[in-house]
């Protein structure tokens, strides 16, 4: 039946309806944990009486029918004749989904099903027979206020058991425990069934309208920021104040109105203890969902845009995260899992943390699958870190095959959540424990509309970066920035206390064709420190500009196809400044590397992707006999220079105080023993005066491999083109058209012994 | 009959529907788009709505415009990809025309003109090329 051919009655009862259902699924979550809310049954037993009112208005016998028990049983429920157990909960959600299916059928088929409901229906008047629960004693109300304490009531039942024949009240009355109109009001709560409706204190606005108000108020801050600008330059004492005052009302009006958009996270999570409990039920499981920072509010549009990649993530837990209860106790875990929703704001965002006590993620499965999928090479798998293998996940070359459900476990449709998540300026990752469990973190923004963002410029343009991905900033004077920026084979590099931070040029990243002059005719070098996909990495930018709050606008069609933008904004002369996507950016300039590398479905792209996705950053250093060799920067933690004259030996073993404690150094010719050369010394003729010292830190313990020179770091495809026996060498590699020598560090330092209970499998903590 | 609005790209005369024109506006600043291609000029601000220029000489692979003179912006309808400008040397008159003047473009047009061109309103001594606004945005990121 097509719209136009619906009774407007029939139509509006439709709406009105599936509104009123909705909110019941809320409130039988919440039930099931105060099955006793007067508010909330009521709430039920109206929406359910209201429907069977206007179905057998309209002339729909079945729903009147279905509707008639169920109203029955929930009136009771109000009334407090019965007390909600579980049995009723799910009766009463098969009439609801009923209800809907009936519904459904009437707005597509223009009339009832032929489902027969009376199974239901007997379910739900049998249940209608089951005890009498008691009215809320007064005591309990009183304890529930806080007006007595649970002693006091018990000395008051003590004294009715032994002859006071006066309501527990008065005894307390009496005793002085309470006043008289704290027991008048428990009495009538007792009597009564709802407090103050929500009706009286809330209405109901057309969210069109309320995104419009938006687009105003955006209009106002542009509006706004320019007059504020005008008047910093023509100062007029009433001009500025009237300016300020508009200021100071455009922020507090801007702030109203994104919160009238702001909703509960809870609406969304509401949903998801059906979704467990149907879900545990057909897989045989047990499961408690746990929720805290329920009221955690963000805005109306990003609730929408985060509730599927919420919901896959619960369902994938309950799928494959969280075992059977043979399995669990087997394990020495409680029979029933517990899944924890938490979500709680943090500098600017929102974090929902999903974590349950599961199976976890499996490492060497995703490995295997990975390695068979070709998402990573033999090589990367042996290096890489088990956190990085099981956020492996999110990767595309996960998703499509079903069989990864029963291989790997989580997986399936993965990295459309990620980029649901990312696609809304949030991120995602995942820690796991195997055979613990697993915590899925997702941060996302508060509202898009407005964000704080900093400005930059390089010539004539401003930039603006979202303060999100800004870690901090770094002002290099002239001098400071020849000493610091090492730049070796085009790739710079700047010692951030001690840690290499990549350098990427906003003039040469963008093309602006001015790379020279920046550096030339400036005398100071700014360097925005920003992190995408979690790495770090310095934005070069000739001029930083203060941070101000900007109204975010979509870009045309046209401009889709160039990544580096996440939009444009509007500054306060009017101008329109581009606004840059920092992890688009950090993807053009090559800045992330190998398994973070996200796969793109643009089929188009599959051959370079995948030629992209074999490559690592190396750090490449000169060795003893002037060798060339390389290790993965992902080992690096630090690259220290210490005096020749501060190392010290203990036993055979040269050592240098670092941080707090002794940090064993390696000579490369040590471990190789080709490759020794003359000792150094800190005297005589060719003396050293510093040695540079590249520092690995597995297991948080520190060793520091001695290198001649350190040359450059580069990228490049991890292909070991000539394997080697020897110990300590991975193999040979062509970096830059000159053969290199892959040092297996975490190899050496095993082999040396040089840090107690070395670790098999090692983790590379950058 | 159809109105239509023209403008001069060059030593063109062209024109679009009136339906398609939002409105036309003197040059306005810009803001440049790198790694863009150069057909698109830069972003304007049309009281708040952010607007993509494109420069018809580009596009139609005409000389560049002499130093010193600025173009107008003839601004099209925004459809579901956002709303557009076109770069033109001068605007012309709305001119109302029947349809028996209309004829397709020849076969012998090619190149872009051939996607951009829908046909020519034949007038006493010159031709009104009339330009498919929906390929424009196409071909803007076209290389």
């Amino acid at each position: 039946m097509s719209e136009e051919e619906v009774d407007p009655i029939v139509g509006e009862f439709l709406i009105e309806s599936y509104e009123n259902l909705d909110q019941l699924d809320q409130d039988f979550v919440t039930l099931e944990e105060q099955p006793t809310n007067r508010d909330i049954l009521s709430g039920i037993f109206r929406t359910i009486h209201t429907i069977k009112g206007t179905s057998g208005f309209l002339g729909y016998s079945k729903l009147e029918a279905l509707t008639h028990v169920g109203e029955n049983l929930l009136s009771k429920l109000r009334d407090g004749e019965l007390v909600l157990v579980e049995e009723m909960t799910t009766a009463l959600l098969a009439m609801v989904d009923s209800v809907r299916e009936i519904l459904g059928s009437i707005e597509t088929a223009g009339s009832e099903p032929e489902t027969n409901y009376d199974e239901l229906a007997a379910t739900l008047s049998r249940l209608l027979d089951a005890e009498p629960e008691q009215k809320p004693r007064v005591g309990d109300i009183l304890i529930e206020e806080g007006k007595a304490t649970p002693e006091d009531i018990a000395a008051a039942v003590a004294g009715q058991d032994t002859g006071d024949e006066r309501p527990i009240g008065q005894i307390l009355v009496g005793e002085g425990v309470v006043a008289q109109k704290d027991v008048s009001k428990a009495l009538s709560k007792q009597v009564s069934s709802k407090g103050q409706s929500a009706a009286d204190s809330s209405i109901r606005v057309d969210v069109g309208l309320l995104d419009k108000l938006m687009n105003l108020v955006g209009e106002l801050v542009l509006a706004r920021n320019q007059i504020v600008q005008f008047t910093s330059s023509n100062a007029e004492a009433e001009l500025v104040n009237a300016s300020q005052r508009l200021s100071m009302i455009t922020s507090e009006l801007q702030e109203g109105v994104m919160k009238t958009r702001m909703q509960p996270i809870g609406t969304v999570w509401n949903k998801l203890p059906r979704v467990v409990r149907d879900l545990s039920v057909s897989c045989h499981k047990k499961i408690n969902v746990e929720m805290e920072g329920k009221e955690t509010e963000l805005d109306k549009s990003l609730i929408e845009a985060i509730k599927d990649p919420l919901t896959h993530i619960v369902r994938n837990a309950v799928d494959h995260g969280i075992e059977t209860p043979e399995v669990r106790v087997a394990a020495g875990k409680p029979e029933e899992g517990t899944m924890l929703l938490h979500a709680f704001h943090e500098g600017g965002q929102v974090n929902i943390v999903i974590s349950d006590d599961g199976g976890g993620i499996p490492v060497e499965k995703v490995k295997a699958k990975a390695l068979e999928k070709g998402v990573i090479t033999p090589e990367q798998a042996e290096s890489m870190a088990d956190r990085d293998v099981q956020n492996l996940v999110f990767n595309a070359g996960f998703s499509t095959a079903a069989e990864v459900t029963n291989i790997s476990g989580r997986g399936v449709g993965m990295d459309v959540v990620r980029s649901n998540i990312e696609k809304i300026g949030g991120s995602v990752e995942v820690q796991s424990t195997e055979g613990v469990g697993s915590t899925f973190k997702i941060k996302i923004p508060l509202t898009l509309a407005i964000v704080p963002a900093l400005i930059v410029s390089n010539g004539g343009d401003r930039f603006a970066i979202p303060q999100v991905n800004l870690v901090e900033l770094v002002r290099l004077d002239r001098g400071g920035a020849v000493n610091n920026i090492e730049k070796v084979h085009g790739t710079p590099v700047y010692r951030l206390r001690g840690k290499l931070l990549p350098l990427v040029y906003l003039d040469e990243v963008l093309e602006l064709g001015r790379g020279s002059e920046v550096e030339d005719e400036t005398d100071s070098l700014n360097i925005v420190v920003l992190v995408a996909d979690n790495r770090q990495f310095g934005l070069v930018v000739s001029d930083i500009h203060d941070s101000q709050e900007i109204v975010v606008r979509p870009l045309g069609k046209e401009l889709k196809e160039v990544d580096v933008y996440a939009g444009a904004t509007i500054m306060g002369d009017g101008q329109v400044a581009l606004i840059i996507d920092i992890l688009g950016m950090a993807q053009r300039a090559g800045m992330l590397s190998t398994e973070r590398d996200r796969a793109r479905v643009d089929h188009q792209d599959d051959d370079s992707q995948l030629e992209k996705g074999d490559r690592e950053t190396l750090l490449v250093f000169r060795g003893p006999d002037d060798s060339r060799m390389a290790i993965p920067l992902s080992l690096v933690t630090r690259l220290e220079e210490f005096q020749w004259s501060t190392i010290e030996r203990s036993g055979t073993q040269s050592v240098v105080q670092y941080r707090d404690e002794i940090m064993p150094l390696i000579e490369i010719g040590d471990a190789l023993p080709e490759r020794r050369s003359t000792p150094r010394s800190g005297e005589g003729e060719g003396a050293v005066e510093t040695v540079h010292v590249v520092v690995y830190s597995p297991e948080g313990r520190s060793v520091g491999l001695v290198v001649e020179e350190i040359l450059d770091i580069v990228e490049s495809s991890m292909d070991v083109q000539r394997p080697s026996s020897r110990l300590g060498v991975m193999g040979s590699v062509v970096l830059e058209e000159r053969v290199t020598e892959l040092l297996d560090l975490p190899g050496i330092v095993e082999s040396l012994n040089l840090l107690p209970e070395p670790e098999p499998q090692q983790s590379a903590e950058a | 009959m159809r109105q239509l609005c023209t403008f001069y790209v060059d030593d063109l005369y062209l024109g679009v529907g009136v339906d398609k024109v939002q409105e036309v506006i003197r040059y306005q600043r810009m803001t440049g788009i790198p790694l863009t291609s150069n057909k698109i000029e830069g972003l304007i601000n049309l009281r708040g709505q952010i607007v993509t220029a494109i420069d018809m000489r580009t596009m139609l692979q005409l000389p560049q415009r002499p130093e010193g003179k600025l173009p107008m912006n003839v601004i099209l309808h925004a459809d579901d990809g956002g709303a557009l400008s076109l770069l033109v040397d001068e605007i012309g008159d709305v001119l109302e025309l029947e349809d028996a003047r209309f004829e397709r473009p020849p076969e012998t047009l090619q190149g872009v003109a051939r996607e951009l061109i829908r046909g020519a309103y034949k007038l006493e001594n010159k031709l009104l090329l009339i330009v498919n606004s929906d390929k424009i945005r196409t071909e803007s990121v076209a290389a």
